[in-house]
């Protein structure tokens, strides 16, 4: 079971780096709703004495949630807001990409020196947490246009989630559906407010976002 | 078999057959657009025909313009004497042959280079600096697959390090090799070998001056490297050794003829990048070899 779930947080770890090395919104977008469904699937490999409904509960949420609901807001955000779909990075794309990779060799090499329990320090779930929200911060401070931003947003949620799953058996499945929710909330939100930026600058670039006015 | 006739075997296995793979990938490209496409031995009259030419000579060039394709010839064929072809062994091999290994590869490029600045050409120059700067990202991601590699088996000989497999890493191991291959011997997301513009040539633009003998010694060490990096790509990522001989020698030529295939139908189906896209392709077969490294590191390593 700890070898599955490894194979399926490198994997989370390797969508990490195509996020950064991605040229286009809806491949960004993407890479980030399979990054989701992975997570959903995660709970339910974890080992547990019995499988319950909570359990499944949050699974089944966790993919629709992330995997689809998220990803289709953003994606209808794309269509309507008729956003160019390049990146445009602050940070190039090879820069983007070595710090990703350093950060998430630095994270494999620090959780070594963690004071963690036993059955979490044979996982990769804590180095892969902090790779993602390292990504997390790169896509939210290198990349200009909100959309992309969102999608460091998530990738940074997705990190604070994986971090969730050492605590499986203690948190209340409220926590999981009230983040959850939340998440789903502010993407539906931030849908909006692109196509509102959109519509007054005429181009989704944050950093116009400057002066405030009545 | 003696030692003699089996390093005789070995020499004419890496020499004999190198010229086939560019015949099949064109193949495979052929297949794939519907054409009837080159027979498959084509490389094998062209090199026949080249050999009887007569050579021209810029009377610029100094003697390096001779020099360049018969170092970088030798060079190569070299480094193939190094890396064991499965069950069959290496022709030579020893503690650290794999740094020398890296090294003649370089060797090579820079022969190479130089040969084409030899004729004073502002294209050959351009090629040669496009070779060279792909070159040391491709070599950075070499050197990291070769590191995981000795990370995953403890040892220092190309021998007993490709016996091993690359482990759970495998699969990093592999992808990241593979767009080495592509890069290395200027195949298609990387470099056209059939373009005929040489404002965008890399590889075939540095050979532009180089006709007769000297030309058959250029394609006949590109074939030999292209069979070289197919045949480090296949045993880097199957566990040969801990397979009887026949199994191993059959795995082996079957991984070569899936690499080229696969470089036939990348050919075939994707367009090439835009140059400045190529450094991001190359760091990310770095990143992959460099991840391999990590995994053997962390699991699994001796």
């Amino acid at each position: 079971m700890t070898g599955l779930l490894n194979v399926l947080v490198g994997v989370v770890m390797g969508l990490n780096l195509v996020a950064l090395a991605g040229g286009r919104l809806p491949l960004l977008i993407r890479t980030v709703a399979v990054q989701g469904v992975l997570l959903g699937l995660m709970p339910l490999i974890l080992e547990h004495e019995s499988p319950d409904w909570k359990l499944a509960a949050v699974a089944v949420a966790t993919v629709a949630g992330k995997g689809l609901l998220i990803p289709s807001l953003l994606l209808r955000a794309l269509r309507v807001a008729r956003i160019d779909r390049e990146v445009e990075p602050l940070l190039g794309f090879v820069p983007s990409l070595l710090l990703g990779a350093l950060g998430t060799l630095a994270a494999v090499v620090l959780t070594e020196f963690l004071p963690l329990r036993a059955e979490h320090a044979a996982t990769l779930l804590v180095p892969g947490a902090l790779a993602s929200v390292l990504t997390g911060f790169i896509l939210l401070a290198g990349r200009v246009k909100a959309l992309s931003q969102v999608c460091g947003y998530l990738v940074l949620e997705n990190g604070i989630y994986l971090f969730g799953l050492l605590l499986l058996g203690s948190t209340p499945l409220l926590v999981e559906s009230g983040i959850l929710l939340d998440v789903t909330v502010g993407v539906f939100v931030i849908g909006i407010i692109v196509d509102r930026i959109q519509r007054t600058f005429d181009s989704l670039d944050t950093r116009r976002l400057t002066v405030l006015r009545e | 078999m003696s030692e003699i006739g089996l390093m005789l075997l070995r020499m004419a296995v890496w020499l004999g057959l190198a010229p086939l793979l560019p015949g099949l990938i064109n193949k495979v490209k052929a297949a794939v657009a519907g054409r009837r496409g080159p027979p498959v031995l084509q490389l094998y009259y062209d090199l026949a025909r080249l050999w009887r030419k007569g050579v021209v000579l810029s009377t610029l060039a100094s003697p390096g313009f001779v020099f360049g394709p018969a170092v970088a010839w030798l060079a190569v064929v070299a480094a193939a004497a190094l890396l064991p072809l499965g069950p069959l062994g290496a022709v030579a091999g020893f503690r650290g042959d794999v740094v020398l290994m890296i090294y003649l590869l370089a060797l090579a490029r820079f022969a190479t280079a130089w040969s084409a600045m030899e004729t004073g050409s502002a294209f050959e120059g351009m090629g040669a600096a496009r070779e060279v700067s792909f070159a040391v990202l491709a070599e950075a991601a070499v050197i990291a697959g070769v590191l995981a590699l000795c990370v995953q088996s403890g040892r220092l000989t190309l021998a007993d390090m490709l016996g091993e497999s690359a482990g759970p890493g495998a699969a990093l191991l592999g992808a990241g090799l593979f767009v080495v291959l592509l890069a290395e011997n200027c195949r298609v997301p990387f470099d056209d070998p059939n373009t005929h513009l040489e404002l965008t040539m890399v590889h075939e633009v540095m050979v532009l001056d180089h006709s007769g003998p000297l030309l058959a010694a250029v394609l006949h060490g590109a074939a030999v490297k292209l069979l070289f990096f197919a045949v480090l790509l296949v045993q880097a990522v199957l566990p040969m050794g801990h397979w009887p001989a026949g199994t191993a020698l059959a795995a082996l030529a079957g991984g070569v003829l899936l690499v080229t295939v696969g470089v036939g139908l990348v050919e075939a189906l994707l367009a090439r990048v835009a140059f400045r896209r190529v450094p991001l392709l190359l760091t990310s077969a770095w990143v992959l070899c460099v991840f391999a490294l990590l995994v053997a590191w962390k699991g699994g390593g001796r």
